[in-house]
């Protein structure tokens, strides 16, 4: 999924291109002997592919925490997002908090990685104190919403392995629904259920299986609007925990890209700066 | 104190019409409302018993353009019982020119180094607003021109402080002093120009890969008094002197591990010492499958201080020991309980703190403080009468 950082591929164009060529000839003669995985990887490899060269990003969204009662607390905040090249390194990102007033100014800066864990920063406008923090809370929710910090940060291509399930209808289109499992440490899923359209190859669902393998959360990608060069964005994120019956929404603003964001703008030592 | 927090709410509202939409100044920031309640009476003849109530206001303008960012940010503290605890200060007022590889700010700002919790032994430019609280984490406004240079190698801080603060205290009826009131108005400096000596600093700030690492250096006015008693013991005068002082910073992460080291040296008040923090924070992420995240502290704390001319401190072989749970709820509902525990003479201190948001702007935070034993140490007997409980109601807007 893709809150926070894109993914990106982990081949290099021109491999890319032998990889194609020789996928194309070795499927048109036995498509059949493909396994289930292969086509797993290689249908989540499209998806991320079609990402690539979105250079840098900045949005802003409201979250909407729901409890069982039906009872509402709300959260703004901006995200900042820079596209790193180098395919073993993560995206980076800047998540900065508006609302609710009392942490306005808080700010989480992440260097995300494919299986090292992240290298993250908290900002404290309090004490106006930069503290780096911990990353193996990969489980734990996100201020207080059914996003994990695992659902809410990078989701690099190679942080999963894939397992093809078989074809199905989703809405008006057809979805690849693709297993995949986490190969990082601390992940609170045993393994998450994707479905990805045919046409622009987006994400649509994902379902959360926890630690028992038992179904957990179900998160649904709607409001999907095309940028130029043919970016995909979903601006309407709503999370469902089965078991607690407590829903997360996110309403995204409009993207803007290529906004001129550098390295430099992800450093901890900026963060005193951040308003 | 009855219309105290009526006249402030009415400043407040002044305050808020001069924001000024269209030009694109932001305006927020806070007011809160303190209630502390002291257990016992006070050993010092003038000491308030019962019930200390007071309340806060700090307003925070803010306009960002163009690479350019200026911010207003005054304080206002108004205590019903101490004299000296109602003040006022600027804790930020600048202007910060930024580029991609550099910064300059000029006026008055806050800055934080370091990594421990205990104790903030390497953060030096600000100086502390102890008159606030005793936990040491209220900073004044410092003036100061600052250059900062980002590299690939680092980040590289310059400082001018051209104009010294002097630490703020209670006054005759403020608890948790000592048994005489300090008077700021007789204060010394070993630096002719007083309260101008041009004090400056720099800093160096990097990390590679799971180290976090600074390392500092300042020379200027030491920020922490020597307070000794005039001719007739009727006030403390606190003495200022110039010092140098190297810090170093280090944070290793590794996985819920983080390990941390505050280091400094010295030299300017008396013999040159060495002063350290050392210790570590483990996290228990969703502790016994529950969304909080339990957190346990451990630092050891030492300093070699000249007891004979360096400012005393309670500080010099103490062991902190904190736990904390964070509930990871809507409310962001926090515990803390942080014991310091003075390895020589068995006297110890333990603090609560807990904080819970009740509205979408409204937070409540309550502490408590407990000395024991305090009587065995010749500085922390002062305070032996004086736990308190504190409850404190912030309205942001």
């Amino acid at each position: 999924m893709h809150v926070v950082n894109r993914r990106k591929p982990a081949v290099t164009p021109g491999l890319m291109l032998c990889l194609c060529m020789l996928g194309g000839l070795y499927c048109s003669v036995s498509w059949c002997s493909q396994s289930p995985e292969e086509k797993g990887y290689q249908i989540a490899a499209r998806s991320d592919r079609s990402d690539r060269g979105f250079s840098d990003s900045v949005v802003e969204l409201d979250m909407v925490l729901r409890n069982s009662a039906g009872r509402q607390s709300a959260r703004t905040l901006r995200i900042k997002t820079l596209e790193v090249e180098n395919e073993h390194l993560g995206d980076k990102s800047l998540v900065i908090f508006d609302h609710p007033k009392d942490i306005k100014g808080a700010a989480l800066l992440s260097h995300a990685k494919i299986l090292e864990p992240d290298d993250q920063w908290l900002f404290l406008p309090a004490l106006k104190r930069v503290k780096r923090i911990s990353s193996s809370n990969k489980s734990g929710p996100f201020v207080g919403s059914e996003f994990a910090f695992e659902d809410f940060t990078a989701s690099e291509l190679n942080k999963y392995t894939y397992k093809w399930l078989g074809e199905q209808p989703c809405g008006e289109l057809t979805c690849d629904v693709v297993e995949r499992y986490p190969r990082y440490k601390n992940s609170g899923y045993t393994r998450q259920i994707s479905w990805l359209d045919q046409r622009v190859y987006q994400i649509r669902r994902l379902d959360f299986y926890d630690r028992k393998d038992t179904l957990l959360k179900t998160l649904e990608f709607d409001d999907y609007r095309e940028y130029a060069g043919g970016i995909w964005r979903a601006h309407r994120f709503s999370m469902r925990n089965h078991q607690t019956e407590k829903s997360t929404d996110l309403i995204y603003s409009d993207y803007r890209f290529k906004t001129g964001l550098t390295d430099n703008d992800f450093v901890k030592g900026m963060l005193k700066r951040v308003k | 104190m009855s219309n105290k927090p009526a006249l402030l709410m009415a400043a407040l509202v002044c305050l808020s019409h001069i924001n000024t939409a269209h030009s694109g100044i932001e305006f927020s920031g806070v007011i809160g409302f303190e209630s502390r309640w002291f257990a016992d009476s006070g050993q010092f003849s003038g000491q308030l018993d019962g019930l200390q109530n007071s309340a806060v206001l700090e307003p925070e303008w803010l306009l960002e353009k163009n690479s350019h960012q200026l911010a207003f940010i005054p304080f206002v503290r108004i205590d019903g019982r101490d004299n000296k605890r109602t003040h006022a200060d600027i804790r930020e007022a600048y202007w910060l020119y930024y580029q991609n590889d550099w910064e300059l700010l000029i006026g008055i700002n806050r800055e934080f180094w370091g990594v421990t919790e205990a104790r903030h032994l390497v953060n030096i430019v600000n100086q502390i607003d102890q008159v606030e609280d005793i936990d040491e984490e209220d900073y004044l406004g410092q003036p100061m021109i600052n250059l900062a240079l980002q590299k690939d190698y680092g980040r590289f801080s310059f400082y001018l402080l051209p104009l010294f603060r002097e630490r703020t205290f209670a006054g005759r009826p403020g608890r948790l002093r000592a048994s005489l009131v300090v008077d700021e108005d007789q204060a010394e400096y070993q630096s002719g120009a007083r309260a101008w000596h041009t004090d400056i600093a720099f800093r160096y700030a990097h990390f590679i890969g799971q180290w976090d690492i600074g390392a500092s250096y300042f020379y200027g006015t030491g920020r922490e008094p020597v307070l000794l008693p005039n001719a007739n013991r009727s006030v403390l005068i606190p003495r200022y002197d110039l010092i140098h002082q190297w810090g170093i910073d280090i944070q290793h992460t590794h996985e819920a591990w983080l390990w941390k080291f505050e280091g400094i040296i010295r030299k300017g008040q008396g013999n040159t010492f060495a002063a350290t923090v050392a210790g570590f924070e483990y996290t228990w992420f969703q502790f016994h499958q529950a969304d909080g995240d339990l957190g346990f502290l451990l630092e050891h704390l030492y300093d070699g201080r000249d007891r004979q001319n360096a400012p005393a401190s309670v500080l010099e072989n103490d062991l902190f020991v904190g736990m904390r749970y964070t509930f990871n709820d809507m409310q962001d509902t926090a515990l803390l309980a942080g014991s310091l525990i003075d390895l020589e003479d068995e006297s110890y201190s333990l603090r609560l703190e807990a904080e819970r948001r009740i509205s979408a702007s409204m937070k409540m935070q309550l502490e408590g403080q407990w000395f024991a034993n305090a009587g065995n140490n010749s500085l922390t007997r002062a305070f032996q009468n004086d736990d308190f409980i504190q409850l404190t109601i912030s309205q942001f807007f």
